[in-house]
């Protein structure tokens, strides 16, 4: 229901703002589903990540919303079209939850039968995620990777001059400050803990990252980027990042010239499951720098703009 | 029945998902387009997680219980989707705000109307 | 090391790592010979792939050394290793061509993340042709599809700005409904492996989930390919990007599309599915058909060259999708002839566009006025080209023209022919607008310092326009190529 009031709403500030209410829920039923990394991912970055480049792009385009001239029969047709081909689809889909389901026949049972044995990590999806299906991870990787040079590319970041009279936007809030400071090496510890026990729970380099992240920016929102920009210049971010998907791609590379295939983390080591777990974690310690600097990147990118007119 | 029940899940989702899909193509302001974008796709995200859910299962976090989890496949591919689709977000703001740099607006119409008086000189 | 194998899969990495590469050193000198370093090395490698395969047969490397379809598996086939030698020897001239041009279009400060981003679209797309996996495919379709809406943005118009906001919206959706249909798919098969797909699917093609999901990924994938009508994107997109993109998309990314469409339908569904129980051919033929026409007429009418240029690639898309659609082995030798020799006349239409505009700046038909004489070479690139876009003998074009009308007489399409003959004529007439303004037209008042482009834009233009000569005299090349991956996919032996 959030959805339709995100639709109805012309205040796109409200729009932005259910938008984030909706992935939190979206989470709440992922994890309804078992799914508990996804609903992890979900809540950080389409409630919290997200919610923010949204905000600080109305910022920049203003609030609201002019009433569309369009007749909307044309897109409702489209819309209808496509929801009826979706339900036609499902006539003969498999019952939710039927355990009998070909999507639980073939080639799942494989990982949760022999994913700890093979692989060595009791979480069944970084094991999936990181060994099985490496590979579209490191494209995953990549993607990120793109997105950083895209809004690069297209905003560019202007390093911020620090004796900038709005390099501290909020003077007057004591308590904030302090709560900020308080709360951040918790977030900061939490991001640690993420990276480093996705073997064992829901976690792991993207999260991490993006936790990793947002303690630096919630810093940056209270006592002004300036000072972040200090502690993470930007164009050692962009090398920080290439780093991360260099780490990445290095290993693969490494079990290459080892003799073996393109990320086979067999090869890192004598023993294939201390090799598996040696390269889980060095893969996910790429994603995890990847994903921290250009989500900082991102939202350099964005804040860095709205000085200007 | 028993057969409506098991799709109604689908089918609420297969709702909302329209409605993100309808926000994209019938509204004007390019800020509006994406949040459709946003919600079209993190229904299909349901959809998939739908897939890999097993009736009595648990997340798919291997203990010492044994039990039934659920499909691990689906979560892997709807992470990596999640990313994607952060990833084009991103991007997409980033060029709305150079469209309202550049045109001093964030409407499709008058961006158009600037386009073809553009094209006709 | 078994040595074709890891050949497979560098051919993706190597770019795709070479991107972050660039931005870690951080010199613009090095990211432009890093790129061209890595352009030609692909297309050696692809060279070589495709040698190995026709020799040996479908070629299989598992990531991971995870057997499929557990792990993602990389296969090339006879269709996949030709179509990944077009694309990677364009990129590597497109990359040849690019320094000059950048450093023009580009702001200095940009040009490292520009080149970065041209790496990852090339990569993107070697990525997808490679791939024996339907999610992975999607991963790299993503990627490139992502650097291209960066690289589109960096036009100079703010044009380009909106067009590029436009792609990707449609390219999101797109890849959206393909994202649903492998959901489909992988909720009847458990697979996500694409040769696995193509055994365990036709135990549940009755089902109407597996029709919806084919009617999805064809959606998906027509908006991709810029299918008519799913075309409006395109247009714009091509005429306001940078140079060096305009030609780099234009000759391979909806190429890629094409070659995804066909690994779809003839292999993963078979040929009788798409074709007999789906009504696939029949769109195919009508909308290639509408497209042909309707986007030639409006490329007659466009004053901005690149965007004449870019609704004729509309219009040759119809021509694929239409032979496509004829389903049977003539029609897929034609798209696969057209294809190839698409992504030559468009790399090198493009490209000596962009000669030109390096000169003369904005590219409109009045502007071509007397270039005739002061660019030669350029010009002539750009008739040339253009007689191929025609299909005049002998250049390219006539080839792949030829065997489309012999797929379309063999189904007993004769009315398709004369479209096609048709097509070709809206295409000669607005080719000699290019020529009329180039050769016959008043050169305009004003300043006259006007010269030859440089030796290194032109190299790689005239490599293109010597191959459409080449590829149209010598024929039994590309025909052999195409005719066996055309047997290949329609069931008829190796």
């Amino acid at each position: 229901m959030t959805a339709i009031a995100a639709i109805r709403q012309r205040d796109l500030f409200a729009v932005v703002m259910l938008f984030g209410i909706y992935s939190l829920l979206t989470a709440g039923l992922f994890m309804n589903l078992d799914a508990v990394d996804v609903a992890f991912t979900e809540a950080a970055v389409g409630a919290g990540t997200t919610t923010v480049l949204m905000l600080s792009t109305l910022r920049l385009t203003g609030r609201y919303q002019r009433r569309s001239s369009h007749s909307p029969l044309l897109p409702l047709l489209v819309v209808t079209v496509t929801g009826a081909a979706l339900v036609y689809g499902t006539l003969d889909a498999p019952l939710l939850g039927d355990p009998g389901a070909p999507a639980h026949q073939h080639v799942a049972p494989r990982y949760i039968e022999s994913g700890l044995k093979e692989v060595g990590t009791p979480n069944l999806v970084t094991a999936v995620l990181a060994s099985y299906r490496g590979y579209d991870t490191l494209g995953e990787t990549l993607v990120i990777f793109t997105a950083g040079l895209a809004v690069l590319l297209l905003l560019g970041v202007t390093p911020c001059v620090s004796q900038r009279p709005q390099a501290e936007p909020l003077d007057d809030q004591a308590v904030l400050k302090l709560v900020v400071k308080v709360l951040i090496p918790l977030v900061l510890l939490y991001g640690l803990y993420v990276q480093f026990h996705g073997d064992y729970g829901a976690g792991g380099g993207f999260q991490a990252g993006v936790i990793f992240a947002t303690g630096f920016v919630l810093y940056g929102l209270v006592f002004g980027d300036g000072n972040v920009q200090r502690v993470l210049p930007p164009h050692g971010l962009r090398r920080l990042a290439a780093c991360g998907v260099l780490l990445y791609g290095g290993v693969g590379l490494v079990s290459l010239f080892r003799g073996g295939a393109f990320l086979d983390y067999d090869q890192l080591a004598t023993d294939p499951i201390a090799g598996q777990h040696l390269g889980i974690f060095l893969v996910e310690l790429g994603v995890g720098l990847n994903v921290f600097a250009v989500v900082m990147l991102i939202f350099f990118a964005f804040s860095s703009r709205r000085g200007e007119p | 029945m028993n057969s409506i029940l098991g799709l109604f899940n689908y089918w609420i989702v297969i709702f909302l998902m329209m409605t993100g899909f309808y926000v994209v193509i019938a509204q004007g302001n390019l800020v509006k387009k994406l949040v459709g974008l946003g919600l079209f796709q993190a229904s299909v995200f349901l959809l998939y997680i739908s897939m890999g859910k097993v009736e009595g299962g648990h997340a798919p976090i291997i203990d010492a219980f044994n039990r039934v989890y659920s499909n691990p496949l689906p979560h892997v591919l709807i992470l990596t989707a999640i990313v994607v689709g952060v990833a084009t977000l991103a991007v997409g703001l980033a060029l709305i705000v150079r469209i309202q740099d550049a045109y001093g607006s964030v409407e499709e119409d008058d961006i158009q109307a600037h386009d073809n008086e553009a094209d006709s000189d | 090391m078994n040595a074709p194998g890891p050949l497979a899969v560098l051919v993706v990495i190597m770019p795709l790592l070479a991107a972050p590469l660039c931005v870690l050193i951080g010199r613009i000198a090095v990211a432009r010979w890093l790129a061209l370093l890595v352009g030609w090395a692909s297309a050696a490698m692809a060279l070589t792939l495709l040698a190995v395969v026709e020799a040996n047969g479908p070629l299989s490397y598992a990531l991971g050394d995870w057997a499929p379809p557990w792990g993602i598996e990389y296969r090339l086939d006879r269709l996949g290793s030709y179509v990944l030698l077009i694309v990677t020897l364009i990129t590597a001239l497109v990359f040849s061509f690019a320094p000059r041009s950048v450093d023009r279009e580009i702001p200095e400060g940009r040009q490292i993340p520009f080149y970065s981003a041209l790496l990852l679209a090339a990569a993107g797309l070697n990525g997808i042709v490679v791939t024996g996996d339907a999610f992975n495919l999607f991963v790299f379709l993503e990627i490139s599809s992502l650097a291209s809406y960066a690289l589109i943005s960096q036009g100079y118009d703010r044009r380009a700005l909106y067009a590029s906001f436009r792609y990707l919206m449609m390219g999101t959706i797109g890849a959206t409904f393909i994202l649903i249909g492998i959901g489909f798919l992988y909720m009847m098969t458990g697979t996500l492996n694409m040769q696995d797909l193509a055994q365990r699917l036709p135990a549940v093609f009755d089902t109407r989930t597996v029709r919806a999901g084919f009617a999805f990924l064809t959606v998906g994938i027509g908006l991709k390919l810029a299918i008519f009508p799913l075309h409006l994107w395109l247009p714009n997109a091509y005429a306001f990007a940078p140079a060096v993109v305009s030609a780099l998309l234009a000759a391979t990314s909806t190429k890629v599309a094409v070659y995804v469409m066909l690994r779809f339908t003839y292999d993963v569904f078979g040929q009788e599915f798409a074709f007999v129980r789906m009504p696939l051919g029949s769109i195919l033929m009508l909308l290639g058909a509408v497209g042909i026409v309707s986007a030639s007429l409006v490329a007659v009418f466009q004053d901005n060259v690149k965007r004449m240029l870019a609704y004729s690639s509309v219009a040759q898309l119809g021509y694929m999708a239409l032979a496509m659609g004829l389903a049977n082995r003539t029609g897929v030798t034609a798209a696969l002839l057209h294809l190839f020799n698409h992504a030559l006349m468009k790399g090198a239409l493009f490209l000596a566009l962009g000669a030109l505009s390096y000169r003369v700046g904005t590219l409109r038909i009045g502007s071509l006025a007397g270039l005739g004489r002061r660019m030669p070479w350029s010009s002539a690139a750009l008739v040339i080209g253009g007689l191929s876009l025609v299909g005049v003998p002998p250049t390219a074009g006539f080839i792949s023209k030829w065997y489309l009308i012999l797929g379309a007489l063999e189904s007993g399409w004769w009315p398709l022919a004369l479209l096609i003959l048709a097509g070709s004529l809206l295409a000669l007439v607005y080719v000699w607008r290019l020529v009329e303004a180039a050769y016959f037209a008043r050169p305009l008042p004003g300043p006259t310092e006007v010269s030859e482009a440089p030796l290194t834009l032109l190299l790689p233009v005239w490599a293109l326009v010597l191959a459409n000569l080449y590829f149209g005299l010598n024929t039994s090349l590309t025909v052999g190529i195409a005719q066996r991956a055309a047997a290949q996919l329609t069931g008829a032996g190796p």
